[in-house]
Parts: C-alpha cells; structure tokens; sequence
C-alpha cells in the first residue's frame, strides 16, 4: 500500500526561471542610462508607462469587470495635478507625483459612486462623460493656460536634477519605477484573498456573491485604486512632455484606444498579456508609424480580428498551448514524496 | 427673452439628439448590444450624404433617400458578419469589437476627406424662419428637424408594437432561444434591427451634416449626446429618450447662455444629476 504526500506549489519551473530572466532584464533596464542613447531612452519611458496603463487597465476590465473608455479622465487629471501643484505652489515633480496618484485616487471616490450606476456597456460610455467633463472643466482654468494648456515652469524642471543628462535619466527611472510598482502592487493584489474575491467575480458574479463576496466594495476599491495609479502615471507621461492642453491630457485615443487595443492582442486577463501586448504594439507602430492613419486603421482591424478570433490574446494562445505561467498565480498540486510500507 | 429664446431653440436641438439617441436605444432593446462607433456612424452618414450632393448636384433632403438604404444595408452585412459572433453573455467582445469599427472609421474618413470641417447647404431652407409673438423666431430647419425626429420615434414605436417584425424584436429581447424555437431566425432579425438603427442614424447624419459642420473627428461627441439622452430618458423607452433629448439639448443651450465655454458642460451636468437623483433615467422601461 503506498501513501503519498501532496503539497500545494504556487512556482514552477518555468516561473522561477521567468523571475530569474526578469530580475536580469530589470538589472539592465536600470542600467539604460548608461548604455542607451537619449531617444532610445525616452522610447523606453513611453514603453513603461503605456505598460502601467495597460496593466492598470487589464486590472480593471480583465478582473474587476469593469470596462472603462475613460481612463483618460485619470491620467490627463494626474498630468494637470502635476503642473497645478508645480505652478501653484512650486513643489517638486519628485514629491507631486504621489501627491497627484493620491489626488486621483480621492477624486474616483465620488466618480465611482456615481457611474456604478450604470451596468456593462453603458458604465463604459459614463466613463467616457467623467473624461469629457474633466477635459471641458481643466479648459475652463485660465490659470493652467485654459483650452490652449500651458508649460511646466523652468525653474521646477530645473530642481529636479542639475544636468540636462540626469534630468532624463531621472524621468526615465521614474517610468521604468512606475511599471514596476503597478506589476508588483497588481500581482500582490490577485496573489491576496482580495485577488481571490476578484477572479471568483470575474469568472462568475453570482457564484461569488453567494459565497459571500461583496461585489461592489471589490470593484470599488479597484477602480479606486487603478485611478490613483493611472492619474500616477498620467503625472509621469505629462512630466516627460513638459506640456500639457486639455485635449492632449484627456486624448480617448491616446490613453484609452491604444491601451486596450494593448491589453486586447497581448491578452486580457493575464499578467502576461499586456507586457506582451506593449511589445507588439511598440514594434507596430516603429514599424508603421510612416503610414499615419493607416497605421491606426490596422491597428483597430488587428485589434477587431484578434478578438473575435483569439479572444484571449497572445498570451491566451501561448498559455493553451504549453501551461505556461510566468507570473506564478494559479496554484498546483505536486507530489511531495512517496512512502511505501 | 434670450432665456426663452434659448430654451425653444434648445428643445428643437433635443430633436437631433433624440434621433443620435434612438438608433441606439434601438439595438440595446433588442439585443443589449451597446455600439461605440455609433457617433462614427452618424459621421460617416454625413459624409455619404456630402457626397452625394456633391456628385449629383441633389439638395441634402432628397440624398436622404440614398444615404438611409445605403446606411441600412451597411448595418444588415455588419450585424451578420461581424457583429452577431460577438454576442453572448460576456459583454467585452461586442464593446471591443465596436471600439475597434470607431478607430477604423474615423481614420478611414480622415484619410478619405482629410480633417477639413465640411458642411452641406440645403440653400434658402437653412436661413428661412418663422416669427413667433414675442420676437422669436424658429427656424424652418430645426423645426423640421424636430418634426423629423417626433416622425422617426413614433415610426419605431409603431414598428416596435404593433409589426410582425416589432413582434420579433420583443420576441428575441425577451427569450433568443425560444425565439428561436418558435421559427425566427435571430441572426437575420439582429441584422434587421442594426439595419433599422443604422438607418435612423443616417438621418441623424444628414440633419447633423446640414446644422454644423464635421469632421471625421466628432463622432465620439455625438455618441455620447446620444446616450446622455438616452440614460436620462430612461431605457428602453423611445419617447423618454425623446425628451431626454429635449433636456440635453436646453440645458446645454442654458449653459451657453450663462458663458460659451459651458454649453457641452453644461449638458454633461445634467446627465449627472439625472444619473445621481434617478439612477434609472426619468421614465425607465426595462433593466
């Protein structure tokens, strides 16, 4: 008779090796600065920070349920925070962009008591009104330039770092910071008994709601949280600009239809897919950029094709095919030992 | 009197947004599909329509009956080969889907007739006005307008309760599969209801492309006119949303009325109080 010990594994083989190439990557990554050049430097910023959206935004759609075309609500709201606070009161980028993640976050607390009132899709379309309205109010403050925008002050950019070089190196550390923070904060979060209650509601609401999920408060602290995050890095993308207007801040195409056409072909629902996605999207467009619209034609036909196709991405065909998982979330079984007597 | 004045002219504006709104709530009712590319649509039909008069030399009321058919046959073919594999109980696909059909059609309009705003003249029509008592005038063309619209909801709301194909609309909201059961083909009867939308979209289109000028760029905005007027009529009801409409279009014409810069605001404001007063809308209809 044999009696075998089972144990519960969260790792694998392929997760560690994973952890050990991205720990690697991220060394280098750190070291850019002294081997990239400057505009290669500025692309990776614009990569990590479409990266921290995406995430943020996969996190909301891809668990929570939650499928928002306003998100650019949050990040032009983080970037105007950022220039009011450097204008009004000559606070340095470094200490505003929390203080702007905060400020966000605060300000989603009404906007989500009002717009959870509305369901599935016309939640989506409310989303898009909050971003209209706070595009149309920011274009009403003459003293952060009105519709026209206005610049950071030299003097704030200035304090940041004394050199031109370590000015660059610094945002480009802040954006490569942020990315990194949003992937731990929202793997943390779906490794916790919150992330559980999550991916029970996203995979049926009714089944977790007789387990005794709270199904509003869930969504609610999500989307509070994904819009201090985003507003975040809404603060970062507008510091690396050094201008901001209320059409650029609130852009649905720049911050929301490339950040979903993202998640959409890395794959929703996984950790995996929108670093994956950043990275087809980024080659894409280094690609087509010479194109213009027609660029942004095959963008929304590649995102319509993959979706009804390969509704779950890149990531989702790669994952049926071999068991893959980078980010260790599910959990397995393994036999520990065997006895025999 | 400008406050009377703008409060006239802007229950005649709620006309055109009840007909952005209607083609919207439409397809909601029947199979609780929510088009983000609506607003491109209504753009798209302005353009056809631009067209048209262009080529033929034809006044924008009588383009009205090529762009309509031709909107409907584009709303029949994209239901049955795009949109009706997007249907189920997830509700990601048919918002993606349609996200993506917004971004394609307002680079495919920009690259055809580049960003330039146009406009279509309808001649002497556009500045005829009628004097009320009380140093108002009305419009012709909004009051058409407006006329329009009251004829185009009360013809859904008559399709919708009292036709054969009305019956099957309820039918398939109501219960797909035993529809089904019963003999309707719910693939065809979808590709109907999005021909019928896409058709009221195009007068919408017309009218729009007469009132202002466009551009590829503003259909997001009229989207969301539409389903401001439809959220606060209440959903599923076709003349609430017609007087959702109304209430949009005056509040914003108040809003301009206390500072130019407040007009979209000021509609947007509305819909908010109606959303945190009446969840529901003013006189909701269905879930």
């Amino acid at each position: 008779m044999s009696e075998s010990t089972y144990s519960i594994s969260r790792s694998s083989n392929a997760s560690r090796t994973a952890a050990i190439i991205g720990l690697l990557v991220l060394i280098a990554l750190v070291a850019a600065p002294w081997w990239a050049g400057r505009a290669d430097l500025r692309l990776l910023s614009e990569v990590f920070l479409y990266l921290s959206l995406a995430c943020l935004w996969n996190l909301l759609a891809g668990y929570a349920g939650l499928v928002s075309v306003g998100q650019q609500a949050f990040v032009g709201f983080g970037g105007y925070m950022l220039f009011a606070l450097a204008i009004f009161t000559g606070m340095s980028p470094l200490a505003a962009i929390p203080l702007a993640g905060i400020l966000g976050a605060l300000i989603a607390v009404p906007v989500a008591l009002l717009i959870f009132r509305l369901r599935g899709a016309y939640f989506a379309i409310g989303t898009w009104v909050i971003a209209e309205v706070f595009r149309l109010s920011f274009a009403q403050v003459s003293a952060l330039g009105g519709g026209s925008g206005t610049s950071l002050p030299i003097a704030v950019v200035k304090s940041m770092a004394s050199s031109r070089s370590m000015r660059e190196a610094t945002t480009y550390w802040l954006a490569l910071g942020m990315a990194v923070v949003v992937l731990a904060s929202i793997y943390l979060l779906l490794r916790s008994r919150k992330g559980l209650a999550l991916t029970a509601i996203r995979d049926s609401e009714v089944a977790s709601q007789s387990f005794g999920i709270d199904i509003w408060r869930n969504k609610f602290f999500v989307y509070v949280g994904a819009a201090g995050l985003t507003a975040m890095t809404g603060a970062l993308i507008f510091l690396q600009k050094l201008r901001i207007s209320p059409d650029a801040a609130f852009s649905v195409n720049d911050w929301t239809a490339f950040v979903i056409f993202i998640v959409v072909i890395g794959g929703i629902g996984t950790l995996e897919g929108p670093i994956i996605g950043v990275i087809v999207f980024f080659l894409l467009r280094e690609l087509l950029a010479d194109l213009g619209t027609t660029y942004l034609l095959i963008l929304g036909l590649v995102a319509i094709v993959v979706m009804l196709k390969a509704p779950k991405g890149i990531w989702g065909i790669i994952k049926d095919r071999t068991g893959l998982e980078v980010f260790p979330l599910s959990r397995r079984v393994v036999k520990t030992k065997t006895n025999q007597e | 009197m400008d406050w009377i004045n703008a409060i006239v002219q802007g229950v005649l504006l709620g006309g055109l947004y009840a007909l952005f709104a209607a083609g919207l709530s439409l397809i909601f009712g029947v199979m609780r599909l929510v088009n983000i590319a609506h607003g491109d649509f209504i753009v798209l039909a302005a353009f056809l329509g631009l067209s048209i008069t262009t080529a033929l030399g034809v006044s924008p009321l009588v383009a009205l009956g090529l762009v309509v058919p031709l909107m409907a046959a584009i709303g029949y073919l994209l239901q049955r080969g795009v949109l009706n594999q997007t249907l189920g109980d997830d509700i990601l696909p048919p918002l993606l889907v349609t996200f993506g059909l917004s971004v394609i059609i307002q680079n495919g309009l920009l690259e055809i007739y580049s960003a330039d705003p146009q406009k279509m003249s309808a001649g002497a029509l556009e500045t005829a006005s009628i004097s009320v008592p009380g140093g108002i005038a009305i419009g012709v063309l909004p009051l058409l307008m407006f006329v329009v619209a009251v004829v185009v909801i009360a013809g859904l709301q008559w399709v919708f309760y009292h036709s054969a194909l009305g019956r099957a609309f309820r039918a398939v909201s109501d219960k797909q599969d035993i529809a089904q059961l019963m003999g309707l083909n719910k693939a065809h009867v979808f590709g109907l209801a999005m021909a019928l939308s896409l058709a009221v979209v195009g007068v919408a289109g017309v009218f729009l492309g007469i009132r202002t000028s466009f551009d590829p760029s503003i259909g997001p905005g009229r989207l969301i006119f539409g389903f401001e007027a439809v959220i606060i009529g209440g959903l599923g009801n076709l003349w609430g949303t017609l007087i959702g409409g109304i209430i949009l279009g005056v509040s914003q014409n108040i809003g301009a009325q206390i500072n130019p810069g407040w007009q979209l605001l000021a509609g947007h404001i509305a819909f908010l109080v109606v959303l945190a007063v009446r969840p529901r809308g003013l006189f909701p209809r269905i879930d």
